[in-house]
């Protein structure tokens, strides 16, 4: 069983470290006796790999904030502030949930178009600087603070702000941190929006990137399984840096606090 | 003092509307504005060239789309492949999650490979495996005994199922920790009751492990199904919904119609389509969670 999920991500290693003569001859090369690390640097430069790179990272990184800040923002004001019409706007923000974004690329690509930003960043973040289930999660999550910490703040002559900043955020960092890094691999690994609102490389995402790298460098399939592999390693080093919120962040939508 | 509590009470609905602000104007533009648009697009018929106006047709389109024989086969193709991978990736990592939850030396770095696959994008795991499977070059094809003839992505039988296999190896690594998660959560003391009163190993995992692991065993089939409705990104790269056909899903077929063939009021009907599947099963996932609270860890 290890072998069978160990195996492809292990053979890509191997043969990126190999030459193309020697991935196609048979029988197979299953170790590299003389390891060609140059096929990395060919992906990174030459397949665009590192811009791709580059695009995804600000990509995911915008978003991710965003999604922070908007769903904290509208989390906090459904748990902690009083204004007409809550529940309805609550229940508006929970019904997102249903749409998926799928069902909807049709008049959203029309809408990127008419503000002018096909190929362009806007288009890869606008559309996702908000998130339902964040601002649900979020509000859960502070509703289960106890209530006279409120009054205490209030006390104390606390605002919304400095409330927010100094009690809520400090206390709820595991959330924040689990919601963070489901935000992060969302925006990291989207791929039907980014394929369609973008032409040129200056601003393709590592997917996909890496979907024209293996369609156009076919004939130096060492540089394809370096460049998988170099797409792969962000969130691999995700993985083994943060194994613990990644478990929460992953399992989010089946925690109801 | 009375315009005081006032000017407080306006004050308070001021920072609540400016907090939730940024996400619902988010939500009007990106997601209820579009949705409302895509079923009014399903109205109109695409016209044959470019530059004439749509033309509208009401319901007929809906209608006709529905009743297709098209649109039935790219819905059972979808079912299909959710009946592939659903059970299989379940089954899989059940038994890698039950596998690492001994107590061995060096089960840490059994877990790290078991769930190292969530670090595989759609994209990274479909573009390792086109490669592997790649008729030429691929290793997997040379294995399979199929060096230089036709690849299995290329078969109209096995396309669909490759395509599944790739799905379930890419999403191992979730259901494996979503598995452990749970299994963790089992307490130690209600197995080492019912060893004492002599359950063999299978009994414990039938009669105590598995039904306590069902709320987790739910999300997963539930967010897999979601999951297979929305699977774009392996078709796009392994197979492009061929060979004639076999893996169009309904997405693919959508996405096919919308930006290839430029018919968007067809891809709108699909669109609404695609829509109330996943509603209908959102709205499963919702009822089973008002019913069922519980926590992970």
């Amino acid at each position: 069983m290890t072998v069978v999920v160990g195996f492809p991500i292990y053979i890509t290693l191997v043969n990126a470290l190999l030459s193309p003569h020697q991935i196609g001859a048979r029988p197979p090369t299953l170790f590299p006796t003389h390891p060609q690390w140059g096929s990395f640097a060919t992906a990174f430069s030459e397949a665009h790999m590192g811009i791709y790179l580059r695009n995804s990272a600000i990509v995911t990184v915008i978003i991710t904030t965003a999604q922070l800040v908007t769903s904290i923002l509208a989390g906090y004001a459904f748990a902690f502030v009083r204004f007409p019409f809550q529940r309805t706007i609550f229940m508006i923000c929970l019904a997102t949930l249903m749409v998926p974004m799928e069902a909807t690329i049709i008049p959203n690509y029309e809408t990127i178009e008419a503000f002018g930003w096909f190929n362009s960043f806007p288009a890869l973040v606008v559309p996702f600087l908000a998130t339902g289930l964040g601002a649900f999660l979020f509000r859960q999550s502070f509703l289960g603070l106890p209530r006279d910490l409120r009054d205490a703040a209030t006390l104390d002559g606390y605002g919304h702000l400095r409330f927010l900043t100094r009690v809520v955020l400090p206390l709820n960092r595991p959330v924040i941190a689990a919601f963070g890094i489901f935000a992060f691999l969302g925006a990291w690994n989207q791929y039907l929006w980014p394929l369609i609102v973008t032409q040129t490389n200056s601003v393709r995402t590592v997917q996909i990137g890496l979907r024209q790298l293996s369609t156009t460098n076919f004939n130096q399939i060492n540089v394809v399984f370096a460049g998988t592999l170099l797409a792969a390693l962000p969130i691999f080093v995700l993985l083994l840096v943060f194994q613990k919120q990644l478990v929460r962040g992953l399992t989010a939508g089946a925690v109801k606090g | 003092m009375h315009s005081r509590r006032l000017s407080r009470v306006v004050r308070e609905a001021g920072v609540g509307y400016l907090f939730v602000l940024p996400a619902v104007v988010i939500f009007a533009i990106f997601v209820f504005y579009p949705l409302v648009k895509t079923a009014y697009l399903g109205f109109f018929a695409t016209p044959p060239t470019p530059n004439l106006p749509a033309r509208y047709v009401g319901l007929s389109q809906y209608r006709s789309v529905f009743s297709s024989a098209d649109f039935r086969d790219s819905l059972w193709r979808t079912v299909q492949f959710v009946l592939y991978t659903v059970p299989g990736g379940l089954v899989l990592g059940l038994a890698l999650a039950t596998l690492a939850n001994q107590r061995m030396a060096g089960i840490r770095i059994f877990r790290t490979i078991f769930s190292s696959t969530v670090a595989t994008s759609t994209a990274v795991a479909s573009v390792i495996f086109f490669t592997l499977l790649d008729p030429q070059v691929g290793l997997l094809s040379y294995w399979l005994g199929q060096r230089g003839g036709s690849g299995v992505l290329q078969s109209s039988s096995l396309a669909l199922p490759a395509v599944s296999v790739v799905t379930i190896w890419q999403n191992i690594g979730f259901t494996f920790i979503l598995m452990s998660a749970a299994l963790q959560s089992v307490p130690d003391d209600l197995l080492e009751a019912a060893r004492i009163d002599g359950a063999a190993s299978w009994t414990r995992f039938r009669r105590i492990i598995l039904p306590l692991l069902s709320p987790m065993i739910f999300f997963a089939v539930i967010i897999g199904v979601i999951g297979g409705f929305q699977a774009f990104g392996q078709i796009d790269i392994l197979t492009q919904g061929g060979p004639n056909h076999h893996t169009l899903v309904l997405i693919y077929d959508l996405y096919q119609q919308a930006f290839q063939y430029n018919n968007a009021g067809y891809a709108a009907v699909l669109s609404v389509a695609l829509f109330s599947i996943l509603l209908v099963l959102t709205f499963v996932q919702f009822w089973y969670f008002q019913r069922r609270v519980f926590y992970v860890q």
